[in-house]
């Protein structure tokens, strides 16, 4: 049988105005979490819905997550300190598919670097982050430390790459043979990645978000559009992903 | 031990207690958090008589003390259903099977019936609210001739009892209730989502993609008693409360006001496993009160004289 979790917060940062990262003790999740699952959170005060953010890394006991402040859930989900319960349902959802020796690229914009993480440990890949601008970089070291082949990327160019990480990833993919794309972060990001793979022919995985009921794939409101048709045209973020073969999804 | 079973329309059920249509899949999905087994019924995910698709995304969007939504009926049709769902629910699971209905034409309403009443689902409940989608839905449960004429056609048809399920989007509730009466329903539920919007300040966009959706969840919550007390005195028929119950006391709650089922829905996005508080409640509440049947509450509300 399944169960939420109570979970006890052991580590909070401010990575930059507006943006935790939480490590929160949790042994049974830690155990089975997959690199790009998520976790569905009662952020409590007045919210009526959980809210569904990615699992950034897991380890020995440990579950991590980082969120921006957007709404009422996650200003008050920010106002949790060390000590305090966390009610956290998860590991949920459809992860990235990973496959032993492939190389790969991993690429991520703004808050959607975290669950990227493991992937950047985990796989032979070259990694390229966006920012908008330098105050926003979120996890440099944390990515460096994970992989020797990161780029930085600033819209602005106010630090590293000058222009969009999906630039920086073009430039690679002339001279870098890949077997996969692995992206996470804003729309207009996802739609770029998807059409370069597309046109290079390489097999791409998207993790997307959506507003979300339950979590689980009873309620049917977390969709997204797919190329199917009929009753599997809108298919559950929560279940069938979040993340998604890149050529399944309709923007 | 107190007793939690209750007959509706000739269907014993194991306690009061079942879940919201829309709100629950087909049950699999939470039977992973809580058995299926724990609940008097599940109601199934709004069929219609083809498989539909549903309305583009966002589909939800959280409001004080509730949610809006607009699904429009995702679903993979009623004969698939009775197919294929059904046949592993009544095999899987030992609680009573709600099969939820909802069509464009009198027609369609007609064959879903016959149709359902093939399979092992335990009621029929015909939905005529649905705020969600461009034809029949709500525009079937506003108008009392309307709802009094599908009823009797659709009753003629089935051979489960019919419950119909109504509208909170209208003047009276209780002219609708009489006409689904007189119709032939066995049973009424009530009620369906409020009709609202939420606009993002910022875009000066409505959230939902759709425009437009149902309120559900504690916001609805005095509306749905009322109306169910209202309804509760207008009729006999037997009554399947909803509308943001969240607790046993909400359970108990819509009982006092006169329903006989009482179905959880939005509460079970927070909380999966909802269930074990909910019967552990009421069973504290009949222990405090030395209540040893629950159906003698149902209806219990003592109203103020004017």
């Amino acid at each position: 049988m399944k169960k939420t979790y109570k979970c006890k917060l052991i580590l909070k940062t401010e990575l930059c105005p507006g943006i935790f990262d939480y490590v929160v003790e949790a042994p049974e999740m830690a155990k089975e979490a997959q690199i790009g699952q998520f976790l569905h959170i009662n952020c409590g005060g007045r919210t009526t819905l959980r809210r569904p953010i990615s699992i950034c890394d897991a380890g020995e006991g440990f579950v991590r997550f980082a969120f921006q402040v957007k709404g009422e859930g996650t200003a008050e989900l920010a106002k949790r300190e060390p000590g305090e319960l966390i009610d956290i349902m998860g590991p949920l959802g459809h992860g990235f598919e990973l496959t032993p020796g492939e190389k790969a690229v991993v690429i991520g914009g703004g808050i959607g670097v975290f669950p990227l993480l493991r992937l950047a440990r985990e796989t032979d890949c070259a990694v390229f982050l966006g920012f908008r601008t330098k105050e926003l970089i979120c996890m440099e070291d944390d990515f460096n430390e994970a992989n020797k082949n990161v780029t930085i990327c600033t819209d602005d160019g106010s630090y590293g790459y000058n222009g969009f990480a999906v630039a920086a990833m073009g430039e690679y993919l002339m001279d870098n043979k890949v077997d996969m794309i692995y992206c996470c972060g804003p729309t207009p990001m996802l739609k770029t990645v998807k059409q370069i793979a597309e046109f290079r022919r390489i097999p791409c995985q998207l993790s997307l978000e959506q507003r979300m009921g339950c979590g689980i794939g009873a309620c049917l409101t977390c969709v997204c559009e797919t190329k199917d048709t009929g009753m599997a045209k809108y298919k559950q973020v929560c279940l069938a992903g979040p993340v998604f073969k890149a050529e399944e999804v309709v923007f | 031990m107190a007793n939690l079973k209750v007959n509706y329309c000739g269907v014993e059920f194991k306690n009061p207690i079942v879940t919201a249509s829309g709100t629950f899949g087909f049950g699999y999905e939470y039977n992973e958090y809580a058995p299926l087994d724990e609940y008097g019924g599940i109601a199934s995910k709004g069929l219609t008589r083809r498989p539909r698709g549903g309305n583009k995304p966002p589909r939800i969007a959280e409001t004080p003390s509730g949610i809006l939504n607009s699904v429009g009926l995702q679903n993979p049709g009623v004969e698939v259903f009775a197919e294929y769902i059904m046949p592993g629910l009544s095999e899987q699971f030992d609680t009573n099977v709600i099969a939820n209905m909802s069509g464009n034409t009198i027609e369609e309403y007609v064959e879903m019936a016959e149709i359902l009443s093939e399979t092992d689902a335990a009621i029929i409940e015909m939905n005529i609210s649905c705020p969600n989608v461009k034809h029949g839905g709500m525009a079937f449960g506003t108008d009392a001739a309307v709802v009094e004429k599908l009823t009797a056609e659709v009753k003629k048809h089935s051979q489960k009892p019919l419950v119909v399920k109504l509208s909170p989007n209208v003047t009276s509730i209780t002219e609708i209730a009489r006409a689904a009466e007189a119709g032939g329903a066995d049973g009424l539920s009530l009620i369906n989502t409020l009709f609202g919007m939420r606009i993002d300040i910022n875009t000066r966009r409505p959230i939902l993609a759709n425009n437009t959706g149902g309120l559900s969840g504690p916001a609805v919550r005095p509306v749905a008693i009322r109306m169910v007390n209202e309804v509760y005195r207008a009729v006999k028929l037997p009554i399947i409360g909803m509308g943001g119950a969240v607790s046993g006391a909400d359970v108990i709650e819509f009982m006092l006001a006169g329903a006989r089922l009482v179905a959880l829905g939005t509460g079970l996005f927070a909380k999966p496993d909802l269930i074990f508080d909910v019967k552990r409640d009421i069973l504290a509440y009949m222990e405090r009160f030395k209540i040893d049947d629950i159906n003698s509450i149902v209806g219990a509300v003592e109203l103020n004289q004017a």
